[in-house]
């Protein structure tokens, strides 16, 4: 055991998360460079530089408005969709540039997942809400979509609650199902990267748990980064995390450094509830 | 002690303040204002629509539907009406629905915040409080012109050369001048603006994250409109459409304009019955460069007949009971779409 001071009583971690994984040895999945971000005048990402290893989850933490989410929507551009919004610096994802005026969005988002804090089932059925990524992407056999369908919903844990009832609205799941569905969904796309913008924050703790525990599952073969108030899950689910403090990165490292033994003094005063 | 409390004891017995009791009287006044306000224009809307009733009732019988015009007023009939009306509003819809939807889909999905986006938005809604006779000059002017042209064109006397290889005679088409699709024309003109603000609505109240997330799951913003958000709003265009479709059955304006037939004995293509149309589906490429009649214009017509025992009255006044059981039944259609959308939607 160390002789480090400990911050916080860090709860045990889902199964498959190795938080005090060397992250330095992992080839990364995506690479930040001093990125920083604006908001037509106003900017809300100052520098950052962000190594994201693969197969692995990186948690982002912070207060409200700190930038996590922004910081977590430029990682397959949905800020394009916000007139007005500037960028500058290398975000690379394969190698490539992802803030190259070349790159086609629509590609991206394919191999770059993502899945909202509100969970936002289209008004269709669970199946055609599964089979809309393959679908829009060109995808039309049926046996086809039958099979990804179904590997989905079980690599996303809904599998046997709703196997029977594939072609109900999806409207009438309950939220954490809702939640495990867009999950489904996006991993329906065959992505490699998977963000999460709080994805348990509207869940009650059972579907909270699920949710959790299906990251650790999903860590094995999916990189992903998760936006999180709640320091516990942080702490859980992660094996890195990364501090955000107004628009910048105070601190990254293995998550279970941060939690015990974080070198910088906000990091500290917000991981033991000072502030934020 | 105890007398001290007696005085200073509270009552909440009705009447015992007067300030409070003249505020009460005031609502009372103002709630009783309200309910005659409603309740008079309702009753003056159902006598208007019992004497029209009443005075329909010597000429509302089954052949009423089925009889051309006559000078006689006890064999006169709105069929030519119904057809010309039926006729109209399908060649409306079918100008309106897909440039007016194309229109709201561009003007809420696509367009940037520009200034000229932005003109036009604001304008919308004053160009559907225009006026339609105005739209009606505007179709007189702009389509008699292209009329005029077609008949030319299709007269039967004109002989193409097809690169030198062979000559074609350009068929004869009996083109009118006043013809549906003239009318028709003129008529999205008008209901247009409507088409588009409806539609814009059941667009805007489809919630943002639906897009977003159909972005975020590698669709394009063709495959998200076309495939999220259209038919998720379809049932709110559905009954904005209808319901701008039952103003277009109700206008006379805009296509006296253009010149219908006040007088008519024909219905366009020579269709009678629907089993005309299956029978000979032929007739259908003459209906839209027919002339026609519509309804309101029919009943306008009629209302105006000299008759010295005014017996055209009860004529006018069966078609207008006509065409509000039309109305009636459009948007009756137009709540079950409603209904079924509520059924459906919530986010």
């Amino acid at each position: 055991m160390s002789k480090e001071k400990q911050v916080l009583s860090v709860p045990p971690s889902v199964q498959g998360v190795d938080r005090n994984l060397d992250t330095s040895l992992h080839p990364e999945a995506i690479d930040v460079r001093n990125l920083s971000f604006y908001y037509g005048d106003l900017q809300v990402l100052y520098d950052i530089s962000l190594r994201v290893p693969e197969r692995s989850v990186t948690a982002l933490i912070g207060p409200s408005g700190c930038g996590k989410s922004t910081f977590l929507r430029t990682l397959n551009r949905m800020n394009d969709l916000i007139d007005g919004t500037r960028c500058t610096g290398e975000c690379l994802v394969e190698g490539q540039n992802i803030m190259s005026p070349d790159v086609d969005v629509v590609l991206l988002r394919k191999h770059v997942g993502m899945v909202f804090q509100k969970s936002t089932p289209f008004p269709k059925s669970i199946f055609d809400n599964v089979a809309y990524g393959p679908r829009v992407a060109g995808e039309r056999t049926r046996s086809v979509l039958n099979d990804l369908v179904e590997s989905c919903l079980r690599k996303a844990a809904l599998w046997d609650e709703v196997s029977d009832r594939l072609h109900t609205p999806a409207m009438a799941l309950s939220g954490g199902q809702q939640q495990r569905l867009c999950i489904a969904r996006t991993l329906a796309t065959a992505p490699k990267i998977i963000l999460m913008d709080e994805p348990a924050s509207a869940l009650d703790p059972a579907s909270t748990d699920r949710i959790e525990n299906l990251i650790g599952e999903l860590c094995a073969n999916y990189t992903i980064v998760i936006v999180t108030h709640n320091m516990q899950q942080a702490s859980r689910v992660s094996h890195q995390t990364a501090f955000f403090f107004k628009g910048r990165l105070i601190e990254v490292g293995p998550t279970m450094k941060i939690f015990t033994s974080p070198t910088q003094k906000q990091t500290e005063d917000y991981i033991t509830g000072r502030f934020g | 002690m105890s007398i001290s409390l007696q005085e200073t004891r509270v009552s909440f017995r009705q009447g015992t303040d007067s300030l409070l009791r003249r505020r009460l009287l005031h609502s009372r006044v103002f709630r009783v204002v309200c309910l005659l306000l409603t309740y008079s224009s309702l009753g003056i809307l159902g006598i208007l629509m019992g004497s029209v009733f009443w005075s329909s009732l010597s000429r509302l019988a089954p052949d009423f539907l089925s009889n051309h015009y006559s000078m006689n007023p006890v064999r006169c009939g709105i069929l030519a009406g119904i057809w010309g009306s039926f006729w109209l509003v399908m060649l409306t819809a079918a100008f309106s629905i897909p440039i007016g939807v194309g229109s709201a889909v561009y003007l809420e999905e696509m367009a940037s915040d520009t200034w000229l986006v932005r003109l036009i938005r604001i304008n919308l809604s004053n160009l559907a409080g225009v006026p339609s006779i105005v739209y009606g000059i505007l179709g007189l002017s702009a389509f008699r012109p292209l009329m005029l042209s077609l008949q030319t064109v299709f007269d039967g006397t004109r002989v193409v050369n097809v690169m030198g290889l062979f000559r074609v005679r350009i068929l004869h088409l009996e083109i009118f001048d006043g013809s549906v699709l003239i009318g028709a024309m003129t008529m999205s003109l008008v209901i247009l603006p409507i088409v588009i603000i409806a539609s814009q609505e059941a667009l805007r109240a489809i919630p943002s994250s639906i897009r977003v997330a159909s972005l975020a799951l590698g669709a394009t913003r063709w495959q998200t409109i076309w495939r999220q958000v259209i038919p998720a709003a379809l049932p709110g265009i559905a009954t904005g459409v209808i319901l701008a479709v039952s103003r277009a059955i109700g206008e006379a304006a805009p296509i006296m304009m253009i010149g219908v037939l006040t007088v008519a004995s024909m219905c366009p293509g020579g269709i009678e019955t629907p089993l005309q149309m299956l029978q000979d589906p032929t007739r259908l490429i003459a209906v839209p460069f027919d002339q026609f009649t519509a309804m309101p214009v029919e009943i306008y017509d009629w209302s105006k007949q000299p008759d010295p025992q005014d017996r055209f009255t009860a004529v006018a006044a069966a078609g207008i009971v006509v065409l509000l059981l039309v109305l009636l039944l459009i948007n009756a259609a137009a709540m079950i779409v409603r209904a079924r959308a509520g059924r459906n939607t919530q986010w």
